[in-house]
């Protein structure tokens, strides 16, 4: 049972990863993005993990996912501009992320042979109570930093996407007159 | 019981997925999904390490990968509005003021 759910999402996540990559129109890649958000949090549900598995869906597949349709829409652009048909770029993108691909498993492969496989699942892993208390006791730091990161990030967008004022534009003409 | 190695590898192939996309799409946000591919790609090999060794740890850095992922969509997003505000286009090909 545990196995076929795996196996069922896996490839889920697998074959939407695929239509994010190769789909041209950009609002089905990231419908794409969202199917596969949603099968990876399904693992993380089978891996111990259903904070974490929350989170996923609520941050990456609501709030950022979100955006990008915004951004997308605010935008409007649904196709590819130049596709530049017989350029070598991608048979060597493809080359490099089949190495970088095999590179990984080989070395994971690698590095869990003969490990005895893992514990039962403990109540220690899984309690959201743990994971609290080892945020705001041992992590406290990296916490807040975060969270003045977001701030900062979110002024840097505020700033970047504003529309310039009148007056600057003015300013800037006046500069570049004489 | 699923060995956590399949986990792995599924989340290397989602690596690999989402490297490749980087690499060859033209249009800025479809990068920025790729890449957005490869994040997670990371945290589920992060949360497969934290079942393998009954640590904490592993969750924690996938909130801490999450926050900053967030912050680099939005701050991205408003660059791409920026740079579209400017050329009437987000394709990489086109964004070439600088190349060499």
């Amino acid at each position: 049972m545990e196995t076929a759910v795996f196996l069922l999402f896996a490839f889920l996540a697998v074959a939407s990863a695929g239509v994010v990559v190769a789909h041209k129109n950009p609002v089905y890649a990231t419908m794409g993005l969202v199917l596969t958000l949603f099968s990876t949090a399904v693992l993380f549900v089978l891996l111990g993990a259903p904070f974490i598995a929350t989170l996923q869906i609520l941050v990456y597949a609501g709030a950022i996912v979100v955006l990008f349709l915004f951004v997308l829409m605010l935008l409007n652009i649904t196709r590819e501009e130049t596709p530049q048909p017989g350029q070598p770029v991608q048979r060597w993108a493809a080359i490099l992320a089949a190495a970088v691909f095999s590179g990984m498993a080989g070395m994971l492969l690698w590095r869990s042979y003969g490990q005895a496989s893992q514990q039962p699942l403990t109540e220690q892993l899984v309690s959201l109570k743990g994971l609290a208390g080892d945020l705001f006791a041992e992590y406290l730091l990296p916490f807040e930093i975060v969270g003045l990161l977001l701030l900062v990030a979110v002024i840097a967008a505020t700033v970047l996407a504003r529309r310039p004022d009148t007056d600057e534009l003015n300013a800037t003409s006046q500069e570049r007159k004489p | 019981m699923i060995p956590i190695s399949w986990y792995l590898l599924l989340s290397a192939l989602l690596f690999a997925i989402g490297a490749a996309g980087a690499l060859t799409r033209r249009n800025g946000i479809s990068i920025f999904l790729s890449i957005e591919l490869m994040l997670n790609a990371a945290n589920l090999a992060l949360v497969a390490y934290s079942r393998l060794w009954n640590a904490r740890t592993g969750q924690l850095v996938v909130l801490f990968v999450l926050a900053v992922a967030a912050a680099e969509a939005a701050v991205g997003l408003a660059l791409f509005i920026a740079i579209y505000r400017q050329r009437r286009t987000i394709d990489v090909n086109r964004m070439n003021l600088m190349r060499w």
